[in-house]
This record gives structure tokens, sequence and C-alpha cells, in this order.
């Protein structure tokens, strides 16, 4: 009995370091990064985008067929282009972690799902992620060897 | 294991015995239903403006997942509004026996007699999601169709068939209720094996017999219990009970998996990935693929989801619990391991579809409020919320609860693994499968 309460201490708190742990302080500078993103029904070209923390990103959204946004989840910046039109977003990536950007104007049906990602620096979540659930699997097998 | 009967506290048994409740909320989500259909096949084509697509695909989509399966197994069923016609053609009236039944009452066919059906149609209406899914008017057709088929099985064959084998949102809502925290049973079977007419399965002037064809009194499983509450209405010794109980606690050694449902929990673990790839993933190509019905890359797609679903995931379960059966010279059939394991990976397909829905649910969560105001995307601002953006809950909790969920449902089902295994060596290869694709679908939510 004892030794299942420990066991089981041990393992939420390998667990809480996994998810709560401070992940390492990017060493990379800041530098200017641009994309050009073209925007046709239900895609973005290219559809991931990877930067480090804190680049000041610029990117250039192309509409190629329709109307198309581009708003980024959790910076909470967008832009609009007209159908072959060009139009700019500017911001510092002062968040890490992968971001969707989803299309702001109705395109067509499949409108709701048009995403793409932005990667700032590593991605942390997926890793964290990943080591929890190694965790899972590790600790159900202990509880078995009781 | 302790329950705790509800019944046994009086106004939640008046509750749950009495019809009007169930009956006014099923009244209430059959209006909805058919609201649904019209404003499906009438409403604006542009899907975030209709009622059917917002209503159903997100705002029912993600109760169904995020609280009636998790919290309440199949108690959606006891008030989902596609049976209910048929059902009351079926009984001759609305509000208990007495009425003049119609229809032909035949028994179901012995040999579709499992979920096989249900998977197949599940697989159908994965095909062609991407319009069922956008398209106001198929969306439309779509649930009308699966009215149609209702009242027609009701009228041929006896009690809730089309529920039982054939609704495909019954098939996994079935496998999953397996896990789920509530249950009707038999308080004392030695009352049951007295009671000669048995009219939890026959029917009394208090109540219909079974209308999911079980057996109350010897009931032990919950995939085809709809929660309708008949049994505790026919029953003249009030010796059945509505009980809570831990979750996850009907799952043993002794019921492992048939073949068919098994299958059908593989199906669903392929299905979530695909699904997930196609809506959540930053593919254009692959979402043209799925939307273009009829064209080459949607054959391709379609091809590929049967393969993933029926060839891949399955081929990959069933060869890691034949890699496990190898490892510890079992002498168990192979389709009875499966079934065993199957059943220890039922948490984390729950939790799979959990998090498939969080990542769109807390995204789309704004379209709601709107149509409910202008169901039909005709302009019309009925309680004054057309305009209305609002975002419940902030999108970075998002991606951290699909991750948080992923991880709970692995934890959940390695544990139940290793319960059901006789030794770690046979489990080992079906807990490596579980990591795979619980690692598989957060690189597809947030890698």
């Amino acid at each position: 009995m004892q030794s299942t309460k420990l066991s089981l201490l041990l393992f939420s708190l390998i667990a809480a370091v996994i998810a709560f742990a401070p992940a390492p302080v990017s060493l990379v500078r800041p530098a200017e990064r641009y994309f050009r993103i073209e925007a046709s029904t239900f895609a973005f070209s290219p559809q991931t985008i990877q930067v480090n923390p804190g680049d000041h990103v610029t990117i250039d959204l192309v509409a190629q067929d329709y109307v198309h946004g581009l708003r980024i989840d959790e910076y909470e910046v967008e832009v609009t282009a007209d159908p072959g039109q060009t139009a700019r977003l500017s911001f510092t990536a002062g968040r890490p972690g992968a971001f969707h950007f989803r299309c702001t104007v109705a395109c067509g049906a499949m409108h709701p799902f048009m995403v793409g990602k932005l990667k700032v620096g590593p991605n942390w979540l997926f890793w964290r992620g990943l080591g929890l659930g190694l965790v899972a699997i590790l600790s159900g097998l202990w509880w078995a060897r009781k | 294991m302790n329950r705790l009967a509800l019944t046994s506290t009086p106004w939640i048994k008046n509750l749950l015995t009495s019809r009007w409740p169930q009956f006014i909320v099923r009244t209430i989500t059959l209006a909805g239903f058919l609201l649904t259909i019209l404003a499906g096949l009438f409403g604006s084509r542009v899907g975030s403006h209709n009622f059917a697509i917002i209503f159903v695909w997100i705002a029912w989509w993600s109760l169904l997942k995020l609280v009636f399966i998790p919290a309440g197994g199949r108690s959606w069923c006891s008030i989902c509004p596609i049976p209910m016609p048929g059902e009351w053609l079926q009984n001759g009236g609305l509000l208990g026996p007495g009425g003049r039944p119609l229809g032909l009452g035949k028994r179901w066919p012995r040999k579709l007699n499992n979920t096989w059906l249900q998977s197949a149609v599940f697989l159908g209406m994965g095909i062609f999601s991407a319009v069922i899914l956008t398209q106001p008017r198929i969306s439309g057709w779509a649930l009308l169709g699966l009215f149609i088929a209702a009242i027609t099985l009701s009228l041929v064959f006896e009690r809730r068939s089309f529920c039982r084998y054939l609704c495909p949102i019954g098939g996994f809502t079935g496998l999953y209720a397996q896990l789920s925290p509530v249950e009707i049973r038999a308080v004392d079977p030695v009352v049951c094996a007295g009671h000669t007419e048995k009219t939890c399965y026959t029917g009394s002037a208090q109540g219909y017999g079974c209308p999911w064809g079980n057996f109350p009194a010897a009931l032990s499983q919950d995939s085809n219990c709809g929660l309708c509450m008949e049994c505790l209405r026919t029953c003249p010794h009030d010796n059945l009970a509505f009980n809570l109980r831990p979750y996850g606690s009907e799952i043993s050694a002794k019921t492992p998996l048939k073949l068919d449902e098994t299958f059908l929990a593989l199906v669903m673990l392929g299905s979530a990935l695909v699904y997930t790839a196609v809506y959540m993933g930053s593919w254009g190509w692959l979402k043209n693929a799925a939307y273009h019905v009829g064209t080459l890359p949607w054959l391709a797609y379609a091809l590929a989801f049967l393969a993933i679903t029926l060839v891949v995931v399955p081929g990959l379960f069933f060869g890691a619990v034949w890699l496990g059966k190898k490892m510890s010279a079992a002498r168990e059939p192979l389709k009875k391991l499966a079934g065993l394991y199957g059943s220890g990976l039922l948490p984390l397909g729950m939790a799979t579809w959990v998090a498939f829905t969080v990542s769109f649910a807390f995204a789309k969560i704004s379209y709601i409020l709107p149509v409910l105001s202008d169901p039909f995307g005709w302009g019309w601002d009925l309680f004054g919320t057309a305009s209305t953006n609002l975002s419940l809950v902030d999108l970075w909790l998002s991606p951290i609860a699909q991750v948080g969920v992923l991880a709970g449902g692995l934890l959940w089902s390695s544990r139940l693994v290793m319960r059901l295994a006789r030794d770690r060596r046979q489990a080992l290869p079906v807990l490596a499968f579980a990591l795979a694709h619980a690692a598989g679908m957060m690189w597809l939510l947030v890698g």
C-alpha cells in the first residue's frame, strides 16, 4: 500500500515536471522573416511557416482566386486580400508554439477548415504530450507489476 | 464495485419513470430536428449561416462527444428524435401502452444481429463527410434519409431495430457507453428469477417491453441499453435501479468485445485519424480531394480512407495482438485476445474523439448564437443574436486540452489493458499500438 502511494506520487511528479517545467530560453537572435503565402480555395501555400521566438514576421497574403483572409490563432492579427491582390501583415512572434492560421472570409464550403500552421520555435506542447503519453504507458506497466 | 442507486431517491425515481419529462424533451429535440431538416433543405447554401450545419455538426456533435457520451453513455439515445415517430407508430401511441400498434413487427435478421452494418453506414458517411458536413442541402437530405429509414424500419421490424443495428451514431455511442458512469441493473436477481411474466421484456400496462430488445433483468453491458427507462416502469417489484458506478467498471476479461465490436472500435480509431487530417490538418489538397465527390482525387481519398480504417489500423492492431500472443505463448484464440484488448482501447478511442471535437468546437462555437436567431440564413434576427460573435473559451486552452485528454485516455487505456492482460509481455505490443495512435493524433492536432 505504502509503495503504491509512493509510486503514484513519483509518476505524478514526473508527469508534472514534463507538463509544467519551463521550456529552455531560445538563444537564437531575433531576425526579420518574410513569407509570401498564396491562398486558393481551401489551401494556403506554403501550408506551414516556421520562425524563431522574437522574430519580426512579415507575411504577404496573395489571394489566387476569391477573397481570402488570414488570421493567426492567439496572435489575433489578421489581413484580407482581394482576388489577385496582395495584402501585408506584420507582427512579432513573441509567443512560442504551433498556431493555426485560418481563412477569415467565407470562400466556399470547406472554408471553415481552411487552415495553415505557424510554428514559433520548438513545439514543446507536442513533445510534452508525447512525454506524458510515455509516462501513461509506463505507469500502466508498473501498475500491472503490482 | 460500489454503486449508487439514484432511483432510491424518490424524486429522481419519479423524474425518470414519469413519461412527461422525457416526452417533453423528446418533443423539443424532434422540433429541433425537423427545423434542422427544413433549414438544410431550404435555408442558405452557406454552411456557416445555416442552422443545419452549425447546430448538428458543431453544437449537437460537441454535446454528444463532450457531455452525453462521457457523462451518460447512451443518454442521448433516450431523447434522440430520429426514431420517435416510428416508435410512436409502432406503439400506436405517444404516452404509454394502450394504443393500436402499427407495423409488421418482424424479427431483425439473425445474420445482421451485430454492428457490421453500423460500421458500414459510419464509413459510408465518412467517405462523403466533407459534403455532408459543409453543404446544408446534402446534410438535410442525409438527415431526412436517416429519419425515413428509422420510420420504415420501425414499421417493418420490432422494437428499435434502426437504433440498435443501423444508426451510425448508435454504433460508437454504444461502444463507448461501456465506459460510462451510469447503468440500469437488476437490484436482486433472485426476484427477477421468480418473476415469471418478465414484464421488463414483454411489457405491461405501465410500459413497453424493452425497446432495445434486451432482457433487462439480466443486463450486464450498457452497449445496447438506451436508458429509455421502460423497464423501470414495467417492473412490478421495483427491482430495477438506475445506478451511478465507477467509470469503466463494466470492462472485464469475462466480457471481451465481439469481432464486429472490435472492428467498430478500430474503425473509430482510424476514422478519427482521417477526420483530423482532413479537417484540422493544413493540407489543402486533401480537403479538396475529400470535398470534390466523384472526381479522381476523391476516389483516391475514399480508397485511402477505407484502407486506413479497414486495413491499416485493424492490421496493425491485430498484428500487435498476434505478436503479444507469440511473446507470451498464450493459448487463447487471436479473436478473443483482440476482443479483450479492443475493450482495453475504448478509453483511448473515446479520448481521441473528445480531443478531435475540442479541436474544432472551441474555434467554431461562435457560430452557434447567430444561427439561433437566423436559422435559415435569410437575414432574420429572432433573438437579437444574429450578429453576436461570442467566444466562450480562449483558443490557447484548446491544444492543451487536446493533449491532456489524449494523455489521460492513454493512461486509462494502459491501465485497463494491463488489468485485462494475462501477462505483461502479451500486452506490450498493444500498448505500443496505443502509444503510436495517441502520438499520431497529437501530431495531427498540435504537431
